[in-house]
């Protein structure tokens, strides 16, 4: 049994080096396409994720008003948008009101604020009891005279979601298109070493050797390779997502860098789903090259 | 032993291999196969060794009806046979010791059982001292006995020559012709395919003769032809 498994990983090893190039080809492309199937998955997790977090953060709609309004106005506007169905809370802010806010954010920062005219404006802040209603409670405003413009984040968690929706498919269609190609490498490299050994697989065969006996040497140059492939790709894409991770993470730390997922939960997932492909493309790469030879 | 019944064979193309054959051989036999080329040794060796199916006819080997035994089965059934090769078919990049050593790895055997093994056959096989060369090195009547020490590695029960001296000299033809009999004289079946007419006379031993895919002659003591 040990014997055997020795046997079968220096009958391997040799073969792959035996013919190098296209074993490095065979890594190549199963790290290539591995490589680019962890680039769409960290995309699309990571606008799932930010698509997710935005929908149970943002589940009202902000509402800009026009400058000069009065008291009354703003009440009748107030109780006009409350008896719209959905609407659980509104809340007005004045201008003013939220320069006050902006000097609390800014904190020592403030006294930049100090002598510039008020360039913000007044607000609404409508409370939704689901996202869901936000079209039809915009469409319900979006007329009066007193609004400015709306700002809601339906359309950009809409817009997140089909690009992720897009994204996905794309991705699945490249990885396809890709894992198809490794495939074919890998079953081409097997089939390059089978030939150089088609004379002993032969004398095997009539010796009274099983497919199996003959077969795993092979199989295991393709689990070698799948694997190797997968783990370069894995050491790409994690180098590429953590310099990603930190470039984003500083700059622009409030925005983006709080949305992203932490590259130790990401890749806890990515490396069993890489290793995993990357021997399933090598053995079955292995097994449809074996496939013509055996049947002696 | 080996028992064809009505079997005949047909390749795609309607060329008729072999025509309704029908042969008993019994263990412990000593059997010439002869015919020229074309007659339907060939395909004759490959239905033994279940390369192909008959397309009609039923194959006994060692009581087991083998056109009907599974794929799966086919590694067994090979290792009850040891078959020699008119071109050697050894592997260039294994020694003799190991080319040997390989038959019994592939069958699975300890590594105690070759270290012990290989030297008792290489010694009866001639070939002690050669044990470290590599086949590029050896004469074709060493290779063949190479070939012939691999083949009966595995104690088969049947031992298949297919054009064992095809490619030897009149001497080493002698030579190889006489260690297969040394092997039969131990019990083993033997069943040479051949035309080496000089062989085969001096041998006298039974002779099938096969010609068009049929079975024309089928003779104790006989001789490769009766002309």
């Amino acid at each position: 049994m040990i014997n055997s498994i020795f046997y079968n990983i220096s009958e391997a090893l040799k073969s792959l080096w035996r013919n190098r190039a296209m074993s490095v080809a065979s890594v190549a492309s199963v790290a290539a396409s591995l490589f680019v199937l962890g680039i769409v998955l960290s995309i699309i997790l990571n606008i799932n994720n930010f698509a997710l977090t935005a929908q149970r953060q943002f589940d009202n709609i902000q509402v800009f008003l026009v400058d000069d309004m009065k008291v009354e106005d703003v009440t009748s506007l107030k109780r006009k948008v409350e008896n719209i169905e959905g609407v659980k809370a509104v809340e007005f802010e004045s201008k003013d009101m939220a320069m006050r806010k902006f000097k609390v954010r800014w904190g020592e920062d403030a006294y930049l604020l100090e002598g510039i005219e008020n360039p913000l404006q007044n607000s609404m802040i409508i409370e939704l009891s689901s996202l869901k209603q936000a079209d039809f409670v915009v469409a319900g405003i979006k007329d009066d005279p007193f609004i400015e413009s709306i700002s809601y984040y339906k359309d950009i968690i809409d817009k997140m979601l089909t690009i992720s929706k897009v994204i996905s498919t794309a991705g699945l269609a490249i990885i396809l298109l890709l894992s198809t190609i490794s495939l074919f490498i890998i079953a081409n490299t097997i089939k390059i070493a089978l030939y150089a050994r088609k004379r002993e697989i032969n004398i095997m065969k009539y010796i009274g050797a099983t497919n199996w006996f003959i077969r795993w040497p092979f199989v295991i140059e393709g689990v070698i390779l799948g694997a190797t492939g997968a783990i370069i790709s894995l050491a790409a894409v994690f180098g590429l997502y953590s310099l990603v991770f930190s470039k984003l993470g500083i700059q622009t730390a409030a925005i983006i860098g709080a949305y992203l997922i932490p590259i130790q939960v990401i890749f806890s997932n990515m490396t069993v789903i890489f290793i995993a492909m990357g021997v399933g493309i090598g053995i079955l790469g292995s097994l449809v090259s074996l496939r013509r030879y055996l049947n002696v | 032993m080996i028992r064809f019944e009505n079997v005949s064979k047909v390749y795609k193309g309607d060329k008729k291999a072999l025509d309704d054959i029908n042969i008993d051989i019994k263990k412990g036999e000593f059997v010439f196969l002869v015919g020229s080329s074309g007659a339907g040794k060939s395909t004759f060796i490959k239905l033994l060794l279940k390369e192909e199916a008959p397309t009609t006819g039923s194959i006994t080997i060692n009581d087991m009806e083998t056109t009907k035994i599974s794929k799966r089965k086919i590694p067994k059934l090979r290792r009850s046979m040891g078959v020699v090769f008119q071109d050697f078919r050894l592997l260039p990049n294994k020694t003799v010791y190991e080319n040997i050593a390989f038959a019994m790895e592939i069958t699975g055997n300890k590594a105690k059982d070759i270290r012990r093994k290989v030297p008792t056959i290489l010694s009866m096989v001639g070939l002690s001292d050669k044990a470290k060369s590599y086949p590029s090195e050896l004469s074709g009547g060493e290779q063949q006995r190479v070939g012939i020490a691999r083949a009966i590695i595995n104690n088969p029960s049947l031992l298949i020559a297919d054009e064992p001296t095809g490619n030897l000299d009149p001497t080493n033809s002698t030579d190889i012709m006489n260690l297969l009999k040394d092997i039969n004289n131990r019990g083993t079946t033997v069943l040479v395919a051949t035309h080496a007419k000089d062989q085969v006379d001096k041998m006298l031993q039974r002779v099938i003769a096969l010609d068009k895919g049929k079975k024309v002659r089928d003779e104790q003591r006989g001789l490769y032809c009766c002309d």
